[in-house]
């Protein structure tokens, strides 16, 4: 019996010892579902070095405030729950106090004007529960009239670090400017920060204006106008307003125009005896046949390396988008789903095309891979159309028109999960929105 | 078939040579010293008084005197900055005691001077068919900035507006001198609203109604009563008391008897792992089980924020380990990334310290866990897998 006792046991420890032997190192637990929800974290008004940098302490840390909260991705915490303030740049953290405030991130900051009139502002970031600095502190500087930008700049830095991702604040809009009744709306071409501050006006009221689109560096921009009374293309210069025509061609109409990545060649839409094709064209060269269909094709736009062009046409019997190699060829269909399919973007990360797309009495922003799959449409109203890429590819711009003798367009952005949705602040109504890439 | 008898025989018979004859059991047991305690003859009354239960401190049932706030785990407290006229440019070179990391100014450096300037064009001369006095389009108002749903793995409608946001439901409570014994005052708590996955405008119920109504089509229903507090949670709030998440005692008895059997010959065999300094004075309990293990593990991914990462970053596993204190907290220095998988270097850094946020922040308190078992969870290694989060 006991001889059976010990067999039994030995067997027991034979067969479970290996399972009870792995309980010995730490104790493991696999954690596979969390929150999604905006991260906490404070600004306090940045140091004043001097007397001159008073009022800009106070505005750079608002507008770095309002940059975060604006992602949705980040929760700023009022400074009225400040336990403690911040009374110099390099004094030590009181990482006890804004942890009581559940802040997760904080920025402190300072702001100096030179006698030279330059306006320097330096800033820290810290990850108050790990009670590190995230990064290095870092100093940009120059005119007090920049000091919008040099605002921005920090915020992009914060959001970099804090989320891997590259920022968008320090960006521009280029959009059409609208005013006027519904039935005889004037329209022209308008530039603002990317969160609808300093804006300025390209071109005035007298012929409509049409989807501007940025060059990739960013100072030049491409546009349609009627003022010789046919839809033809026109280069801007940002810097200077200056205008040239793309090419004119007696008896066409072109449109839809696009930069490639080189910022040297533009494809369009060109419309010719009742047929529309896509053309490409070196600024100041002759344009390039790139479909030859006797369907519509538009709304071309580059890969960002070049190498392809995705644009919608109505080949199929409905209007879809399609992508090619960027020197023509044949064009592969991406989208399949019901309804129909416009204005697709490629994203500048590559990953995504964002499109607008109508089905059943409803117009969506939405976005896909550049193979067509895992669609997903971000937002359902009237009328939402023409989306644009923040320059890191995260967020979404488009027009968002309402319904009515009264409806009017606007501008919304949407962040490419379909969580944050939000209006777009604009001097008056606004239509046709194009990101600029991050400014230099 | 003769064959397979053969094995199992002489593979049962050779094990029961050797553990008759290794001297797995006996050896241990003759060689084990006798451990001999002192005692002492007591009487009846005595043993009563002894075994009689020790009443609750009465702290633990009184109105809890407002708490020193949480000491900051590096030693010193940091002076007070003084009161300095912000314009003074020269710091203050005397040296303080610095209770966290000293911000290293050497770092700052200046940026290549970007010539920050605004690009913009100068706004062209207005039209001369435009009069200037044509009023503008009045401005869009300020658009109302509605907050984006948090995303959690349990829904949570709205908290009432007076209560507290916690992960836990309670009632709000308010004493009751009438009572024979008295409650504390409670404050209501209940979970943030939440919503357990992403629905973008187009993916909500409304939006297939293409004319959004006017006016409602149904009235509003008042809210329930919130569910009475569970036990356990109640229990959680005496720290002198661990709470015991209800677990199947048939299962915790016999991992507890094969954990006893099992310890003893590995630890006689294993040397080096028996040879932990901190392991040998911990208590180690009985296993964790498996109630308590997902205790754990929803307390922190309570915390686990991912709604910062990047695409990159939430795609990243990372397996991070942490030493815990005996009071269920975290050590902050001791939380280190070991491995991980799926992304780059720096989108596992990014999910390391979204992971790390996530350990400090819910274990600022202290986890729910079983002191009696602290050998248990003294190391843990955590895995956050974001899969599940990619696709909310």
């Amino acid at each position: 019996m006991t001889m059976f006792r010990i067999l039994t046991l030995a067997l027991a420890c034979a067969g479970f010892a290996p399972s009870a032997m792995a309980q010995n190192g730490p104790l493991r637990i696999e954690i596979t579902e969390g929150v999604i929800e905006p991260l906490p974290f404070a600004v306090p008004d940045f140091i004043v070095e001097n007397a001159g940098a008073y009022q800009y302490a106070q505005d750079v840390a608002r507008v770095i405030a309002a940059d975060l909260s604006g992602t949705g991705m980040f929760r700023e915490i009022p400074a009225s729950a400040f336990i403690s303030n911040v009374t110099s740049f390099d004094s030590p953290v009181q990482y006890a106090d804004w942890k009581a405030i559940n802040a997760q991130a904080l920025v402190t900051g300072a702001v100096s004007v030179g006698s030279d009139g330059r306006l320097t502002v330096k800033f820290r970031l810290y990850d108050v529960f790990s009670g590190a600095e995230l990064g290095d502190g870092m100093q940009l500087g120059g005119t007090v009239g920049s000091w919008r930008r040099i605002a921005h700049k920090v915020a992009d830095q914060v959001y970099s670090r804090i989320t891997g991702e590259g920022g968008y604040f320090d960006s521009r809009v280029v959009y059409v400017a609208e005013k006027g009744a519904k039935n005889a709306r004037e329209k022209r071409l308008a530039i603002m920060d990317y969160d609808g501050a300093n804006v300025q006006y390209l071109t005035d009221s007298s012929s409509i204006v049409l989807a501007p689109r940025f060059s990739p560096t960013g100072d030049r921009v491409l546009y349609t106008s009627y003022v010789s009374g046919f839809p033809q293309i026109y280069l801007l210069d940002v810097a200077t307003v200056g205008r040239t025509s793309l090419g004119e061609q007696p008896g066409t109409m072109t449109f839809a125009p696009r930069f490639a990545p080189n910022g040297q060649t533009v494809v369009y839409s060109l419309s010719a005896g009742g047929n529309t094709d896509l053309y490409s064209q070196n600024i100041g060269g002759v344009p390039t046949r790139l479909t030859n269909a006797p369907s519509i094709e538009t709304a071309p736009s580059y890969s960002p390396d070049g190498s392809q062009i995705v644009f919608e046409s109505d080949r199929s019997g409905s209007q879809q988008l399609y992508i090619m190699p960027s020197g023509g060829g044949e064009a592969r269909r991406i989208s399949f789903g019901e309804g129909r399919y416009g204005t697709p973007v490629w994203s500048p990360r590559g990953d995504y095309i964002a499109f607008t797309k109508q089905n059943a009495g409803r117009f969506h922003i939405g976005v896909m891979r550049t193979d067509g799959s895992e669609e997903r449409l971000l937002t359902a109203s009237f009328l939402d159309e023409g989306p644009t890429w923040s320059p890191n590819g995260r967020v979404i711009m488009f027009t968002r028109e309402t319904q009515g003798e009264s409806g009017a367009p606007s501008l919304y952005s949407v962040d490419i999960s379909g969580r944050v949705l939000t209006k777009v602040k604009t001097d008056g109504i606004a239509s046709d929105p194009a990101w600029s890439p991050l400014l230099k | 078939m003769n064959t397979g008898y053969y094995i199992s025989g002489i593979g049962h018979g050779a094990l029961i040579v050797w553990v008759l004859l290794g001297g797995l059991f006996w050896n241990e047991r003759d060689d084990r010293p006798l451990e001999v305690s002192e005692v002492s003859i007591i009487s009846g009354e005595q043993y009563a008084v002894l075994s009689t239960p020790v009443p609750v401190p009465e702290a633990a049932v009184e109105v809890p005197a407002p708490e020193a706030p949480a000491v900051e785990e590096t030693p010193p407290p940091a002076p007070a900055p003084e009161p300095k006229p912000q314009a003074q440019p020269a710091p203050v070179p005397e040296p303080q005691p610095e209770p966290d990391p000293t911000p290293d100014t050497s770092k700052i450096e200046p940026l290549p001077q970007t010539q920050v300037v605004e690009t913009a064009p100068e706004t062209p001369a207005p039209p001369p068919a435009e009069p200037s006095s044509a009023p503008l389009p009045k401005a869009n108002t300020p658009p109302k900035e509605k907050a984006a749903p948090r995303i959690a793995p349990k829904a949570a409608e709205a908290p009432a507006p007076d209560a507290k946001v916690d992960e836990t439901v309670q009632e709000a409570a308010t004493p009751d001198v009438a009572a024979a014994k008295p409650m504390p005052e409670q404050e209501a708590s209940a979970p943030e609203e939440a919503a357990t996955e992403i629905v973008t405008e187009a993916e909500k119920p409304a939006a297939a109604d293409p004319a959004p109504p006017l006016a409602p089509s149904t009235s509003s229903r008042p809210k329930s009563r919130p569910a009475a507090p569970k036990p356990q949670v109640a229990a959680a709030e005496k720290p002198a008391e661990p709470a015991k998440p209800a677990v199947d005692p048939l299962a915790d008895a016999v991992a507890a008897a094969v954990q006893e059997v099992v310890k003893t010959p590995a630890a006689a065999t294993q040397p080096a792992t028996a040879a932990k300094p901190t392991a040998s004075s911990a208590p180690a309990g009985p296993p964790m089980t498996s109630g308590e293990k997902e205790g754990l593990r929803v307390a922190v991914q309570a915390c686990w924020n991912v709604g910062s990462l990047s695409t990159d970053a939430l795609g990243t596993t990372v397996v991070v380990t942490v030493s815990m204190t005996q009071d269920a907290k975290p050590e902050a220095s001791s939380i280190k990334m070991t491995s991980f998988e799926g992304g780059s270097d720096a989108a596992a850094r990014q999910a390391f310290e979204a992971a790390r946020r996530a350990i400090l922040r819910c274990g600022a308190r202290g986890f729910n866990l079983p002191a009696e078992k602290y050998g248990e969870w003294q190391e843990i290694e955590m895995t956050f897998n974001p899969e599940k989060m990619r696709i909310k």
